[in-house]
Order: C-alpha cells, then sequence, then structure tokens
C-alpha cells in the first residue's frame, strides 16, 4: 500500500492531497470504491437493522401463535406464509436476525482479544512458550467446533453465554497463530530494538509498541470470524445446542420446521435457510473486501 | 507440522473428553455404579486399555455394548464419506484447473465466486435448499438417507446423493481454490516457460509439467478437510436422519450416553490421525523431492 499505488486524481472526501493522506485514509478509500465490501457492507447493515429495530416495524407479532390459521402458504396477508403454530414466517425471519447478530460478534471479540493476547505472546517470547502453546492449539484446531461445542455444552449446559464462550474460546487459537506470524515479523524490527534499548517491560513492548502495527491482520481475520461464527451459531442452533426456543433464530426456526418439509410446507424453512445465506455471504463479502484493502 | 498434530490429537482428544465430563462423571457413578469412584486417571487409564482390546464399555441408554454401534455407524458414515469425496476431488481439483487456465476471464470470476460463497454457507442450509428443489419440489431424490433394509449398492447410492451433496459443496470451494492457485503459480514458473519454449505442445506441457507440481498443496488440503468433514456430517447426518458416527455423537450427547459419546469422539480422533498419516504418505509418494531427502 504504498502512495504510488493511489491513482492520481481521485481527491478524497476528507482531504484533498492525495500524498498526505493517512494509511488508513487510503484503506478506507480503497475500501469505498470497493464493489464486493459495499455489497456485502449493504447486506450486513439491512440484517443489523432488522436486528435492532425489526420488531417495530413488522405486521406481526413474531411470536403470537394462531394456530387456526396454521402452515398457510406465502399470501398477501402472510407474506412468507405461516408455521405450524400460525406465527408469521416473515416477522419471524425479521426479528429472527436478533439473536445471532448478538452471539456471533461477541463470540468474535472474544476470540478476537484472547487469540491477540495469546498470539502476541508466544510471538514475541518464541522458544519453548512457543513451541508447547503452538501444539497445543493445534491439536485444538484440529477438532472441529461442532464436536467441542458439543462436548462443552453437554458438561456446561446450554445459554447463549456457553455457545459466546465456546465459539470464542475454539476461535482463539486461529487468531493467535496468525497474530504470531505476523508478531514474528515485527519483532525483529528497529522500534523493538529501540524499545527493549530504553529498558520498555515486555508487556509495554508487546501492546504499546508491536499491538498497533499488527491491527491490519488481526482485523482481516476478525471479519473473516465473523462469518465462521455465524456458521457456528447457525449450525448449533440447528442443532438444539444454540440460541434456545422461543426465540424467532434462524437455524432454531429450521430445526423445528424441516420436519415437515416432506409435506410439501417449504416456506417454514426456505426464507430462514435464505436468511442466513444473505447474511454470511454478505459478512464474507465484507471480510473479502476488507482483505483486499490491506493487500493491495 | 501436519503429522505432529495428528500424532498428538488421540490423546488429546481423550484429554478434552475427560476434562468436562470429570464432574459429571462423578455424579452418574450413583446411577449406573460403574466403579467411577476409582481415581480419574486409573479409570481412565482402564479404559484406554478396554478401548485398545475392542472393548469400548456398555451404552447408558442402550444397555448394551458400544462397540457394534460405533462400527455400524462408522461403516454407514464412511459410505457417504466416500460418496462425497469421489465427487468432489476430481470434480473440484477440474474446477480449480480451468478457473487457472481461464485466469481473469469470466469463467474463472464464476468458479471461484461460486466455489467460494458455497464453502461458506452452513451444510444445514444449503442441506435444505437442495432438498426442498431435488426432494420436494422436482421429487427426483428421497429426502432421508435411510434406505430399505437389504437394499443393493445402486439403490445405497441412490439414497446418499442428496446428503453428500452439501458436503460436496463446501468442500468444492477449498479444493478449487487450492487447485487454482497451485496451478497459476506453477503455469507462472520458469520450468513452464522452459517448457513451451523448448516446443513441447501445450498439452503436455499441463499434463506432464504443471499438473503434478500444482496439484500437491492441494493434497494437503484434502487431507486437512477431514476434520472439517467430521464436523459436517454431524450436521448432515443430523438432518437426513442418517445413522453415522455424527448422528451417534449428536444422540449420544443428548441423552448423556457418554461411554457411546467418548467411543465415537476417540474413533472420529483416530480416523483424523490415520487420514493425515495417509495424506502425508501420499505426498512423499507423489512429490519426489521429500522422498529423495529421506532416503539420504
Amino acid at each position: 500500500m504504498s502512495a504510488t499505488d493511489t491513482p492520481a486524481g481521485l481527491p478524497a472526501p476528507a482531504s484533498p492531497d492525495t500524498a498526505s493522506r493517512s494509511p488508513w485514509g487510503e484503506m478506507l478509500h480503497s475500501l469505498l470504491r470497493s464493489g464486493t465490501f459495499l455489497t456485502g457492507l449493504f447486506i450486513l447493515l439491512f440484517w443489523v437493522v432488522c436486528a435492532l429495530f425489526g420488531q417495530y416495524f413488522v405486521p406481526y407479532d413474531p411470536l403470537a401463535s394462531d394456530i387456526i390459521n396454521a402452515l398457510t402458504p406465502p399470501a398477501a396477508d402472510h407474506w412468507f406464509g405461516t408455521d405450524q403454530l400460525g406465527r408469521d414466517v416473515f416477522s419471524r425471519v425479521i426479528v429472527g436476525s436478533r439473536d445471532i447478530l448478538t452471539v456471533a460478534p461477541l463470540a468474535t471479540i472474544l476470540a478476537t482479544i484472547a487469540g491477540t493476547a495469546l498470539g502476541l505472546l508466544i510471538g514475541y517470547f518464541r522458544g519453548i512458550v512457543d513451541d508447547i502453546v503452538s501444539r497445543v492449539l493445534e491439536a485444538f484446531m484440529a477438532i472441529p467446533v461442532v464436536i467441542i461445542a458439543l462436548l462443552a455444552i453437554v458438561a456446561l449446559g446450554t445459554s447463549k453465554v456457553t455457545v459466546i464462550v465456546v465459539i470464542g474460546l475454539s476461535f482463539a487459537p486461529i487468531i493467535a497463530r496468525t497474530v504470531r506470524s505476523a508478531v514474528l515479523a515485527e519483532r525483529e524490527l528497529d522500534y523493538v530494538a529501540a524499545a527493549k534499548l530504553r529498558h520498555e517491560g515486555a508487556l509495554h513492548t508487546m501492546f504499546v509498541e508491536i499491538l498497533p502495527n499488527v491491527i491490519p491482520p488481526i482485523l482481516v481475520e476478525t471479519t473473516v470470524r465473523l462469518g465462521y461464527a455465524i456458521f457456528a451459531v447457525a449450525t448449533l442452533s440447528f442443532m438444539g445446542f444454540g440460541i434456545q426456543p422461543p426465540s424467532p433464530d434462524w437455524g432454531l426456526s429450521i430445526s423445528s420446521n424441516y420436519g415437515m418439509i416432506g409435506g410439501g410446507f417449504w416456506w417454514t424453512v426456505l426464507f430462514d435457510a435464505l436468511a442466513i445465506a444473505s447474511l454470511v455471504i454478505g459478512v464474507n463479502l465484507v471480510a473479502d473486501g476488507v482483505h483486499g484493502a490491506f493487500n493491495d | 507440522m501436519v503429522f505432529l498434530g495428528g500424532q498428538v490429537l488421540p490423546g488429546n482428544v481423550g484429554r478434552a473428553i475427560l476434562g468436562p465430563f470429570a464432574d459429571q462423571r462423578a455424579v452418574d457413578a450413583l446411577n449406573h455404579s460403574l466403579g467411577v469412584d476409582r481415581p480419574l486417571l486409573v479409570q481412565y487409564g482402564s479404559w484406554i486399555w478396554n478401548f485398545l482390546h475392542g472393548d469400548m464399555g456398555t451404552s447408558y441408554v442402550f444397555r448394551a455394548p458400544v462397540a457394534p454401534f460405533v462400527v455400524d455407524a462408522l461403516g454407514n458414515s464412511m459410505k457417504l464419506a466416500l460418496v462425497a469425496f469421489v465427487l468432489v476431488v476430481p470434480i473440484g481439483i477440474f474446477g480449480g484447473v480451468i478457473a487457472a487456465l481461464n485466469f481473469n476471464r469470466p469463467l474463472d470470476r464464476i468458479i471461484s465466486l461460486g466455489g467460494l460463497s458455497v464453502t461458506v454457507l452452513p451444510e444445514f442450509v444449503t442441506g435444505i435448499i437442495l432438498i426442498l428443489i431435488f426432494g420436494v419440489w422436482l421429487r427426483w431424490l428421497p429426502i432421508a438417507a435411510a434406505w430399505p433394509k437389504g437394499a443393493g449398492f445402486f439403490t445405497q447410492l441412490y439414497y446418499l446423493i442428496l446428503p453428500s451433496l452439501p458436503l460436496f459443496l463446501v468442500l468444492f470451494g477449498y479444493i478449487a481454490r487450492m487447485a487454482r492457485s497451485g496451478m497459476i503459480e506453477a503455469l507462472d514458473s520458469d520450468y513452464t516457460r522452459t517448457a513451451v519454449l523448448k516446443g513441447l505442445p501445450w498439452r503436455t506441457v499441463i499434463w506432464r509439467h504443471v499438473l503434478r507440481n500444482a496439484l500437491l498443496p492441494t493434497i494437503t488440503v484434502i487431507a486437512t478437510q477431514t476434520g472439517y468433514l467430521i464436523g459436517g456430517l454431524v450436521v448432515i447426518e443430523t438432518l437426513f436422519r442418517y445413522q453415522g458416527i455424527g448422528s451417534l455423537i449428536f444422540t449420544a450427547a443428548r441423552g448423556k450416553d457418554f461411554p457411546m459419546l467418548e467411543a465415537g469422539i476417540l474413533t472420529i480422533g483416530i480416523v483424523y490421525a490415520v487420514a493425515t498419516l495417509v495424506a502425508d504418505f501420499l505426498y512423499s509418494v507423489l512429490n519426489p523431492r521429500i522422498r529423495l531427502g529421506a532416503e539420504q
């Protein structure tokens, strides 16, 4: 991302002087010109708005059942039809974004904090600490998240907190590995040597000197992980180990309705499936855009 | 590193099982008087010892030895995984190769973006959509994977197509991406240029010079996907009501059937380790450089 890569004659909104733009401003600039990123951001924002304000504009209460009108196909008064309890599928799909958009980002934040701290530690100290911790992390990464989650949830019981902790901790090693390799490159640079010569403590060097310089890979990894966190939360909810009833969560709705799929009640599952698909793809487009902006 | 991970894993799975269940087991001891009042390490040791001798313990739920259940389930899962692998490996590699040969042209974009989008979707989401399309609307394929008793090979295969498709989609993206980047790198290399310049036909260059080098990293990816595949099996087998190792673990976890759960998880740990070893072996067979290095 050198200054010569910036196309001339494109004035930035904030500062007209292209040459003096900070690396962050330059990154933002290239993000806003990336179609992938903007498409993803649009999808993501749509679901965030639904999660925050959906309950105020949906036509029906997503939890109110109306047994007489159960399993009606999509029509004018129920756009997406109704489920087996007569609940409006459209309202449920809109409001169903809330739980997954709370749990998945919190899990990602937890993973980022834990993974960054761990990665800084093993990258900075290297040696035996690195060897031992890295092997343990590798072993953890080899076990599928679904299996880890299954075990943890059987042992600890089902709750949103368990799901956040399980996904957060199982993603932390992956972030730690990314941070570690970034730190390994940074620690050989002059400014780290300077900090050591000033007799700065190890913690100061790690968190004040090195951390700001490894933010870009962390940011990329975090957006990628968010996509996987949504994947994992949806899957766990579908398996009955994630978000619990009566939430209109998408994965949960699919798991309670897919048994009737053979009867032709496609509308009870299709819209939830498409909602998950759009959200996951949206986040991945954002991640792809962020990745591109940092690696141009 | 992959080899080391595979070596560490089985022991680690055992430890992972023992850790979270320590309390639960002690509680269950009262109900089942399974001799769990012995120190945990002794229990663990004798459990491993019995496992190695083919005795996997007795199921709490079925009141019968676990081993036959696990063996049956593993057989079923292998059938499903095999169908998915047999479909995805050639098609994925082919897709990646085609994409690389059309680098940055529309066909490449379609394969890369399409592969990436289906890879990031949770299996149960693609599963539901595929069930709706092929099972409910077109009625081409059965929506559950349970074939009639005594069904022949082709009937079984027919029932396994739909469940293997979601696994196929997820793996396709990974394999195609690796094959594509391997191809692009190989096409760009000096030995390819040499081969072209010395007048070899393009077809010979691709088959003899490019493919062999390009596919090496792909093999590693295919092997590391075994871990993922096992996680995916848990979801797919639940969705399609298929009696495999994934649904065995899932049912055991829900019913708190710990001997079954432990046996299931240790089994997949072993499968994973074996798959990793096989991949290492294949890699060295296909890469003469490594093989020669080892002999010297």
